[in-house]
């Protein structure tokens, strides 16, 4: 069957030649303006609780085969752009790790499908064209065929500062029939500091490179001044410019493709496939949690310390801080599902605030992987669920002032938490396969950067300059949480992105100049203990080699406290914490053959133990702030352990054996927590366990869960002491306080709660 | 669709499937919609009480109908409180905060922070001592409870049936 002709779609025009034709408002749908598209979509779902008020899917009805494949040619067309587009980026993010996602949204800007990758943006995208559309940029910064805008303002509509959104209107004759949307993570994004995820800022003019949904180009190029915006405002111009042509070129594949399907099926046809979608979407997910959920009301709650008093740079960023982030999920009677974080705490001088949209993009990526595997993701789902993010607080500031370059660490602990509500439902329902406790949180890499020395930076090319940064996603492989039936993925999970990878080593070599891995091991003692133990993290060692004006950072979680437990009795894997050697003897070892640090085991081997350096810093916080690094000096990390579930008496001894041989735990620690006791062998590894002292040893651990417990009301008693005392340090004393300046029906509940009267406060 | 015969279903709580076995048979969508019954089913047969059980809390803790109201129940027999209270406010508890109760568990520098006020909340059955359950918590922070069931909508609703402790009232009405 022959395609029919379309003057938009002419197979032997290529994109870049093409002329653009300008179209006068209104640009939306059947002579009606964006505004008045958007208005009219909000009223009928405000009206009707369905998307654009349909009562019946009549297209995927009555023409299911259409209609299927037009959803599958769609997503098609997004992963093909994904795929192809990500060749032309050069950083290991984009073209090795798959940093990037391509979007398709309805006019008014709502999301009908999402490619592979990170599809935390499959809401932030909306955001941002409701903000145009809001602007009125129809009527007064124009949007024409043609046309290039570009966001990466978290407070309109991104996750944070270094995810890049490049947007391209869609027209079809002289109607605007969609959105594409390419978003990429870049390795950096300017600012105070090397680095992709900041620590050190504590406001958005430290944060780096800004674009406020801003017009970038038309006729399908960039327009010079901000071309050299970009290649003035980033450390590393080369890979921001390619990653910005990856997603020009990913957005220009798929206004093609969409114009190709628009001339099989006609105009009125997509674009009740486009409502139909959303709406769809709206439905699988409220199916979705009648067939896997309880109804019923769940509460979880997630921490994030900060332990910054003698760390920050800026003086208001001098001081201890813990984040509450509180959620109360309710699971209605029609399946609807209501998120409710009252009682976060207010924002900081920290980058981990988190705007609105992000935390709802987050919601989407964690649901994706939870209870909508197969579902079509689009905002349909977003609008099956009601959240509610209190403003002002550090889950939706309201204020464009604040650093929001690495709201994940606000992110993390907040997911956990649903995690684990979720996994109450799961379990209520005979679904034990599907619970998860939760995960390692991916945050612990390094980051920051450094330049070649002149002898080595002859030997790269030209085009990379000599400066080479640090941003490796060593941190994609954390442990995943057990679930009620098997233990956790050991170091292969990362919540942001379903499709986990940190890469191959030789990529990031080739861009890490400087930076050389000396060792990768499982860090044992990281699982979360329990019946099923959760996934297990691992441990990296660094060297410095060739290089000068070398500096680098760590964002860890958890680290000086959790961020949550376990579930049914398991408990949450190990904290991180940091290991830097300076001036070290690492090159005369080099020379003499001797041997060099591997690993760093705290209590009988220590990387200090095993080289002789001049400073070494051993810090109980996984996290730190830019430090110079000369050559040969070394720099630990580790990423997490997932948490365990139930009873950790309960996990057969031949699997602890497994756990021993395997290094995800010591003898030691497997002889305290599940009172297996055995000979481990190191050179043959294999643990060989003596079966009598195991029941003696679990015997014991009963015996002494009687005598060291108290009761509830001696545990109150003593507690409520504590609370009226406020014997606690400054930063539970931050959050508390903070808390019960922003909710005062979370302060009345705590109050209640320890039986404090009206007129307690932190 | 999942289809898990009893047999199977035992397995799985049992956690006695290999990974193959939970991607092929257990995992894929969409879910066998009698899971809820046939896991309560073989879950009841296992307990040393003819009380129905009503919502699976945990491994070890179930809401069960009895002549006196709905209970949360340890399937050791201990009944805990009234299905509407905080079931941990009924548990016995140990409190690790110090380095030394934490390194019982964890290696050095790998838990929390003794500059912090953080603790490690152990609830146990008082009667059996079997732990239940664990929170991760700052000092002073409320002890919640982490799941309420709305057992009526649930059964009423979802399922189209009473719940297991309401059926002789309905056929009474």
């Amino acid at each position: 069957m022959s395609k029919p002709e379309s003057e938009l779609h002419d197979p032997g025009t290529t994109t870049r030649e093409r002329e653009h034709d300008n179209v006068e408002p209104p640009l939306g749908w059947n002579g009606r303006t964006l505004q008045e598209m958007l208005d009219e979509s909000e009223e009928l779902l405000e009206e009707t609780g369905r998307y654009r008020g349909l009562e019946e899917l009549e297209l995927k009805e009555n023409d299911p085969f259409k209609y299927e494949q037009m959803y599958s040619r769609l997503r098609g067309a997004l992963v093909s752009a994904r795929e192809t587009a990500l060749h032309v980026s050069a950083s290991p993010i984009v073209r090795e790790i798959g940093e990037l996602c391509f979007q398709i949204y309805t006019p008014e800007g709502d999301s009908v499908a999402v490619s592979t990758g990170i599809i935390v943006h499959v809401h932030t995208g909306s955001l941002a064209i409701k903000y145009m559309i809001e602007e009125d940029y129809e009527h007064n910064r124009g949007i024409q065929p043609g046309d290039v805008f570009c966001n990466n303002d978290n407070d309109l509509g991104n996750v944070h500062t270094t995810d890049v959104h490049t947007f391209v209107p869609i027209f079809y004759d002289d109607e605007l029939v969609a959105w594409a949307d390419g978003v990429t993570h870049e390795i950096d994004i300017g600012g105070m500091t090397r680095g992709h995820d900041q620590v050190a800022s504590t406001n958005r003019h430290e944060d780096g490179l800004y674009a406020t949904c801003e017009k970038i180009g038309e006729d399908d190029k960039l327009y010079q001044d901000w071309r050299d915006r970009g290649q003035r405002g980033v450390r590393t111009p080369m890979y921001w410019d390619l990653d910005e042509k990856c997603r020009l070129a990913g957005c220009h594949m798929i206004r093609e493709a969409i114009h190709e399907m628009i001339d099989e099926v006609g105009v009125d046809i997509f674009k009740q496939f486009l409502q139909e979608a959303v709406e769809e979407g709206r439905q699988i997910m409220e199916s979705r949690v009648q067939e896997r959920m309880f109804p019923g009301t769940y509460r979880e709650a997630g921490f994030h310390p900060i332990q910054w008093e003698d760390k920050a740079w800026q003086p208001g960023a001098q001081q201890n801080m813990m984040n509450h982030l509180p959620i109360e999920m309710t699971i209605d009677a029609d399946g609807g599902m209501e998120l409710d974080m009252e009682g976060a705490t207010p924002p900081g001088p920290h980058p981990f605030n988190c705007a609105k949209g992000s935390m709802e993009g987050a919601l989407w990526v964690y649901l994706t992987q939870s209870i909508l595997h197969d579902g079509k993701v689009n905002d349909g789902a977003h609008y099956a669920v009601d959240t509610h993010y209190p403003d002002g607080t550090v889950v939706n500031p309201q204020d464009p002032e604040l650093s929001y370059h690495t709201p994940w660490l606000t992110i993390f602990p907040t997911y956990l938490a649903v995690s684990r509500a979720l996994s109450n439902g799961f379990f209520s329902r005979g679904f034990r396969e599907e619970v998860i406790t939760g995960y390692g949180e991916p945050c612990d890499a390094l980051q920051g950067g450094g330049k070649l020395m002149d002898s080595l930076a002859d030997a790269i090319p030209d085009a990379l300059g000599d400066y080479w940064p640090v941003g490796p996603f060593d941190f994609s492989c954390q442990g995943l949480g057990a679930s009620a039936c098997r233990d956790g993925l050991d170091y292969g999970y990362a919540m942001f992105n379903p499709e986990a990878d940190l890469g191959d080593v030789e990529e990031w070599e080739q861009t890490q100049w400087g930076l050389i891995q000396l060792a990768r091991r499982v860090k044992p003692n990281t699982a979360g203990h329990g019946k099923y133990r959760g996934g297990s993290g691992w441990e990296g060692l660094h060297t410095v080699m060739g290089s000068e004006d070398v500096s680098m950072y760590a964002l860890s979680i958890p680290t000086v406290t959790w961020s949550g437990a376990g579930m049914s009795g398991g408990y949450p894997g190990g904290t991180s914490y940091s290991v830097r050697a300076h001036d070290t003897d690492l090159a005369r070892r080099t020379v003499t053959d001797e041997p060099y640090p591997l690993d760093d085991m705290p209590h009988n081997g220590r990387i200090e133990d095993q080289i002789d350096a001049e400073e070494v810093i051993r810090d109980h916080d996984g996290m730190f702030f830019p430090e110079e690094f000369e050559n040969y000096d070394l720099l630990r990390y580790q990423t997490s352990g997932g948490p365990g579930w139930g009873d950790p008496l309960e996990r057969p001894v031949a699997k602890v054996k497994e756990d021993v041989e395997e290094d995800v735990f010591t003898p030691d620690v497997v002889e305290e927590v599940y009172g297996v006791v055995g000979d481990f062998d190191r050179d043959d590894r294999e643990f060989t366990v003596d079966e009598d002292a195991t029941a003696e040893r679990r015997a014991e651990i009963r015996e002494e869960r009687a005598e060291r417990t108290q009761s509830f009301d001696e545990f109150f008693e003593e507690e409520q002491a504590r609370v009226k005392k406020g014997d606690w340090n400054d930063g539970v004393q931050y959050m508390y306080e903070g808390v019960f300046e922003t909710s005062e029906e979370w302060a009345q509940d705590f109050r209640e709660f320890w039986d404090l009267g009206d007129g307690y406060s932190p | 669709m999942t289809d898990l015969d009893q047999s199977r279903v035992e397995s799985l709580i049992d956690g006695e499937l290999s990974w193959n076995e939970l991607r092929n048979e257990v995992l894929p969508d969409p879910k066998d919609p009698d899971r809820f019954e046939k896991t309560r089913e073989v879950l009841q047969e296992r307990v040393d009480w003819d009380d129905p059980i009503l919502v699976p809390l945990n491994d070890h803790l179930y809401v069960v109908g009895t002549d006196d109201g709905r209970v949360i129940r340890t399937d050791c027999g201990e009944d805990l409180c009234d299905a509407e209270e905080n079931w941990k406010r009924s548990c016995q508890v140990f409190v690790r905060e110090d380095e030394d109760e934490l390194e019982e568990l964890y290696e050095e520098y790998m838990h929390v922070s003794p500059e912090w006020a953080f603790e490690l909340r152990e609830w146990y059955c008082p009667e059996c001592y079997q732990l239940m359950d664990v929170d991760a918590v700052p000092v002073g922070y409320p002890v919640i409870k982490p799941f309420e069931p709305d057992i009526d909508t649930f059964y009423e609703e979802w399922q189209g049936r009473p719940a297991p402790d309401r059926e002789g009232e309905q056929a009474a009405d």
